[in-house]
């Protein structure tokens, strides 16, 4: 660690606000309210410049750091507990640090599972499609809420890292530091194949029942399963891979059948039935979509220093050597965007041998390159 | 450390305008022509040390390795583009000099003289040549290539580089006027097409 400090943020519990402001969507759909579940780390200052706004990934939520369970503190351990905390990266003496369950999500915030106020019914396949900037606009009010006109830092990895840029372009006055980490401008023809197929497992999953499937009593269990295990290859480097799994063989297998005989099978099988276990299989189709659309420099004719151009924030950009998901080549796409503009940005490159999954290790020189900047930030 | 190349690029910045230093180290360049001279400052560095350091210097460092040129970086961006006693270390020397005049307007190049008169001595008496300029035993150097002002402006000539200003200095950081070839421990070069 960073600083050398073992204890994190401790016992944490969720908080929920109520918004009953209708929300306009990307798409044309109105909400006409909902909810955010929201966890928050440190005190807020009194001028409210000290805020971080910790945006999640694909499968990600709001508890980040510390944990929820008293007597279970490892296994309820927050997604990003190791940046988070006093003596960490993300000082919690000095930043006040807010994790929060986006719009669509099944940790608690309004989404598919949440009951359709037309209907009395749980939405499912009928919940809007939401976009990026959609989460930023309902982090907006959030903000609003807590009183934060402007956040210190938006940063996150990934889908977060997205989203810490769109924060920037959407609404440039409310955002003094964007970290952009392990993302990229848009995604790549592979990158969308990838979800397409994992998405292809969930609809045709016949427990799917059109996305209604919790009035049926089902979940597709089965799809949601693929296409975890699809994501989680596309998360891992082939390196690492080799040398974690290699061709190692479980003894207790049987052989010349098809059951998990080799160990690489046994952990897909198992990450796959773990995560299966408490996802929802429609915020896994709303988030993908989510990311295939994200493309701030459509509506620029393809230009992204054009789109970035709109940004007051500084960037820190963030990269991982061994990412084949969100390559280095994408982050840097970003970077000289911003250069281009003549933006202020400092690009870090990190050699990692964990692929896209390098943005969650405590990698030493990760966390110097983000503890290092966050320090430089006046509050 | 202070470097006597630093005095002279600051002089040739003005108020406002773009610099990238490539092989910036910790930005200590680059600090100080942001604070003294309101430039915009950007710079490349390789080492993940380095780059770390200039985060904390407030850089607007960009991690990457020169040997692969200038990719990414949009033609004329820059007023002056600033390579500090990294040239001899540069394995692609033409691509690197074409890279700094497509990215920028100006290349600010320094770099040891080989041909100094204390070099030349150190050879005449068969050793390598160790120096406040060329601070490396042969077999810790990261020094790939040794050439003197001679071979340098050669080398401009023969790229079709215009050589803007020329100023030299001895290992005190003294400017020198005659015999600069043999007098000059470091060189500093303003180049344009």
């Amino acid at each position: 660690m960073t600083n050398g400090s073992a204890q994190g943020v401790g016992l944490v519990s969720s908080q929920r606000a109520h918004f009953d402001q209708p929300l306009e969507l990307r798409s044309g759909a109105v909400l006409p309210a909902f909810d955010l579940v929201y966890e928050t780390y440190g005190t807020l200052n009194a001028d409210a410049s000290n805020a971080i706004l910790v945006c999640h990934a694909l499968s990600g939520h709001h508890h980040v750091a510390g944990y929820t369970d008293a007597d279970n503190p490892e296994r309820t351990l927050g997604w990003w507990d190791n940046i988070v905390g006093p003596g960490r990266p993300l000082d919690t003496r000095r930043f006040f640090v807010v994790g929060v369950n986006n719009l669509g999500g099944c940790h608690g915030s309004t989404g598919p599972k949440s009951i359709n106020p037309a209907t009395g019914k749980p939405w499912g396949a009928d919940f809007p499609m939401v976009a990026v900037v959609d989460w930023v606009h309902a982090q907006a009010r959030l903000a609003d809420h807590l009183g934060i006109r402007q956040w210190a830092v938006v940063m996150g990895g990934s889908l977060g890292g997205m989203q810490a840029m769109r924060w920037a372009i959407t609404l440039p006055e409310r955002v003094r530091h964007a970290v952009v980490i392990a993302a990229a401008p848009n995604l790549t023809a592979e990158n969308i194949a990838f979800n397409d197929v994992a998405r292809q497992a969930i609809l045709t999953d016949p427990d799917f029942h059109g996305g209604h499937y919790y009035e049926h009593g089902t979940h597709p269990w089965r799809g949601l399963r693929l296409a975890r295990m699809l994501g989680h290859i596309t998360y891992l480097a082939e390196d690492q891979m080799a040398e974690k799994f290699g061709r190692k063989r479980r003894p207790e297998a049987g052989s010349y059948g098809f059951e998990a005989e080799f160990e690489v099978e046994s952990y897909l099988h198992y990450q796959g039935d773990k995560f299966a276990g408490y996802f929802d299989a429609n915020t896994y189709l709303l988030m993908t979509r989510a990311l295939d659309y994200f493309d701030p420099a459509r509506v620029a004719g393809g230009d992204l220093a054009v789109a970035l151009a709109a940004a007051r924030a500084e960037f820190l950009v963030v990269a991982f050597s061994t990412d084949w998901r969100f390559s280095p080549e994408r982050s840097r796409e970003i970077v000289h965007a911003l250069v281009h503009n003549g933006q202020a940005v400092a690009y870090a490159e990190i050699d990692s041998a964990h692929g896209h999954d390098s943005f969650l290790m405590d990698d030493p020189h990760y966390h110097a390159v983000v503890d290092s900047y966050l320090k430089r930030i006046t509050l | 450390m202070e470097r006597s190349d630093f005095d002279l690029i600051a002089s040739w910045v003005q108020p406002g305008e773009r610099v990238l230093d490539l092989g910036c180290g910790d930005g200590s360049l680059l600090r100080r022509l942001i604070d003294e001279r309101g430039a915009k400052g950007y710079g490349v560095e390789l080492e993940d040390a380095e780059v770390l350091a200039a985060i904390r210097n407030g850089i607007n460092v960009i991690q990457g390795n020169l040997e692969q040129g200038l990719a990414g970086f949009d033609d004329q961006t820059f007023n002056h583009v600033v390579l500090s006693r990294t040239l001899q270390t540069v394995r692609h020397t033409e691509r690197i000099l074409a890279e700094m005049l497509r990215v920028g307007r100006e290349a600010v190049v320094s770099f040891p003289n080989f041909a100094y008169w204390k070099n030349r001595m150190a050879v005449m008496a068969g050793r390598m040549p160790v120096s406040e300029d060329l601070p490396y035993e042969w077999f810790d150097t990261p020094n790939l290539r040794f050439f003197t002002l001679l071979d340098f402006e050669s080398l401009c000539d023969k790229m079709g580089l215009v050589i803007r200003e020329r100023q030299v200095l001895d290992e005190a950081g003294r400017l020198v006027t005659e015999e600069p070839n043999f007098l000059g421990s470091l060189a500093v070069y303003r180049l344009g097409r």
